[in-house]
């Protein structure tokens, strides 16, 4: 475990093994009651982009890159590909949010907090639909925002922009 | 007027269905049963404020299943606006709830800024103020109309809908926009407020307050509004924060928060205004803190108005905020900088943020990653609505069909914050 601050937040980062065993200490023993949100993010490709700016990055320098601008440094490398953020809330004065943070790769399951906040129902629903991340014992581990039959994960950096076929109702 | 029947109370325990949560599994007795009829209700129905789609298992007029389908209206807000740079990605963020346009523009303005750590002039930020709790007034308006529509009163949606339009023409006044007004820069606001807008808001200060009266007449009284409203669509509060619920759902259930008050941002700490509470948690518990919160919001506009200070509306910060227009004609400096911003755009420090407000329809968050470019790594938005759809299988339990229009209605959901 390992606690981050930054830009004023506190991030603690779990191993996903012990990720509900946090969760329920968060929850019962430190006050954080309410879950808001459950975002994942891909880390895919991240500081690595060919840019033709004068500082430079990992995939060098390309002129036909049309936006123009380098990092002024490279970010700071990630341990995995995905991250899935919790934030937590305390519903208390001072109204102390805390944000849980478990890094996987492709492949890899997160349990699910399901049993320990229902609202993650949804949430990692969503999770699973545009980012592909699954989570172990969600009950109903269904798409909810794509169509039943949608092949891929539409936030992944690595899909596809443009170019998808759209399928009409009248066409065989 | 006959003595309404005592409401019950709000019940002990939990009725969260178990194992999932958002959906209400038909009970064993009925479960093969030839009475229980399956219905589709929605995708398109008038009832459902957009393109929410309820499976509905009937026995009888009773609901005995149910489970929401949402994402018909998925747009992919998200990931279009990953591909824009942070000052054209604004105009996305306000597209997705249509209803309180400003307060989703509001977060994600307050998001970059927050990453960039930039300083926002103080009439830039009593302004945002104004405008929110305008839009809150409106969200709400759109709400009460449609709701009391779907349940029967139909001249509410009139007479509602007369007092948005008014609230629409100041929007119009201060951003050439009704809707999506999209007048919310990093830094501050797009332009300073025309000297026209004070006494247009002023009067409309005057005249809201008669008009909540007039709402309160038509709908207070009738038996039929009661009857439909009380005891319908309960929730308890341990349920509630159980279920993510947030703004007049949870306020509704008799847990005292709001973000406003209890994490104050902009200057919502300098302003006084009161939070309406209700314990009962059903539908009318819900229709009447929004009624209140929309008197209390009138208070904070008249108050924002009064001490708006005056002063620059935008940051002096010229490697994220647009020059002045009249200084591009002298000063090649500002050209450059004119030229950078609008075709680059401006880059904002590495990092992770999470922004909350309170919205119409209760906590709004706004995740946002930065790898230090010029475009968002990745925008996450927590849609209240989302959340407030998973407690449709709890408030559901013993209601009837007829029963059903009113819960959905209470929740105040906008599908596209729900689809994104």
């Amino acid at each position: 475990m390992q606690v981050e601050e930054g830009h004023g937040e506190t991030t603690v980062v779990v191993d996903t093994p012990r990720l509900v065993d946090a969760a329920l200490h968060l929850r019962d023993e430190l006050g954080f009651n309410f879950l808001s949100d459950v975002a994942a993010t891909d880390y895919l490709g991240w500081g690595a982009k060919g840019v033709s700016g004068y500082i430079g990055t990992r995939g060098g320098r390309d002129l036909n890159e049309p936006a123009t601008q380098g990092h002024q440094r490279l970010p700071q490398q990630k341990p995995s590909r995905f991250s899935v953020c919790y934030h937590l809330l305390g519903m208390k004065a001072g109204a102390p949010r805390v944000r849980l943070q478990a890094w996987i790769d492709d492949g890899e399951h997160v349990p699910s907090l399901v049993g320990v906040w229902p609202t993650a129902d949804w949430h990692e629903r969503e999770a699973f639909d545009l980012m592909g991340i699954r989570f172990d014992g969600h009950p109903n581990q269904r798409r909810i925002l794509m169509d039943d039959d949608w092949e891929g994960h539409p936030l992944r950096k690595d899909y596809p922009i443009g170019g998808e076929p759209v399928r009409f109702s009248g066409e065989e | 007027m006959a003595v309404a029947p005592e409401r019950p109370r709000i019940y002990e325990g939990t009725r969260i269905p178990s194992p999932t949560p958002s959906v209400l599994e038909v009970r064993e007795d009925l479960r093969n049963s030839e009475d229980v009829l399956t219905v589709n209700f929605g995708p398109n129905h008038p009832s459902t404020h957009g393109v929410l789609r309820l499976v509905v298992d009937l026995h009888g007029e009773e609901v005995v299943g149910l489970a929401a389908v949402v994402g018909y209206l998925h747009t992919g807000f998200e990931k279009n606006m990953e591909q824009k740079s942070w000052w054209k990605a604004i105009t996305y963020a306000p597209r997705i709830d249509y209803l309180s346009y400003q307060n989703n523009e509001l977060v994600f303005v307050l998001a970059v800024e927050k990453l960039l750590a930039i300083e926002v002039p103080s009439r830039a930020t009593w302004m945002r103020m104004l405008l929110a709790e305008l839009n809150r007034i409106h969200s709400h308006l759109v709400w009460l109309g449609t709701a009391a529509l779907e349940l029967g009163a139909i001249s509410m949606f009139w007479y509602c809908f007369r007092e948005r339009d008014r609230i629409l023409d100041l929007f119009e006044l201060v951003a050439g926009f009704r809707m999506h007004t999209r007048y919310f820069q990093v830094g501050g606001l797009a332009e300073d407020v025309p000297p026209g807008f004070w006494d247009e808001c002023a009067k409309f200060v005057e005249v809201m307050p008669k008009a909540i009266d007039d709402y309160e007449a038509l709908v207070d009284r009738s038996e039929i509004w009661l009857e439909r409203t009380q005891g319908i669509g309960l929730l308890s509060a341990d349920d509630a924060i159980a279920l993510g619920q947030s703004g007049p759902v949870l306020r509704g259930s008799g847990v005292d928060w709001d973000l406003r008050r209890a994490q104050p941002y902009l200057a919502y700490d300098q302003v006084d205004f009161r939070v309406p509470v209700y314990d009962e948690g059903d539908v009318y518990a819900r229709y009447r803190v929004r009624m209140e919160e929309m008197r209390e919001s009138v208070k904070i506009v008249d108050q924002a108005m009064r001490r708006m200070p005056g002063g620059p509306w935008i940051a002096d910060d010229r490697k994220v905020v647009l020059p002045p227009r009249e200084e591009l004609h002298t000063s090649m400096e500002s050209l450059i900088h004119h030229f950078k911003i609008v075709t680059e755009g401006f880059r904002v420090p590495e990092g992770e943020v999470y922004v909350t407000v309170e919205s119409p329809r209760g906590e709004l968050g706004c995740y946002v990653v930065s790898d230090g470019g010029p475009k968002p790594w990745r925008v996450k938005f927590r849609a209240p609505s989302f959340v407030a759809l998973e407690a449709t299988a709890t408030c559901m339990s013993n209601a009837l069909i007829a029963d059903m229009i009113a819960i959905v209605g209470s929740l105040d959901t906008v599908m596209g914050e729900v689809d994104r």
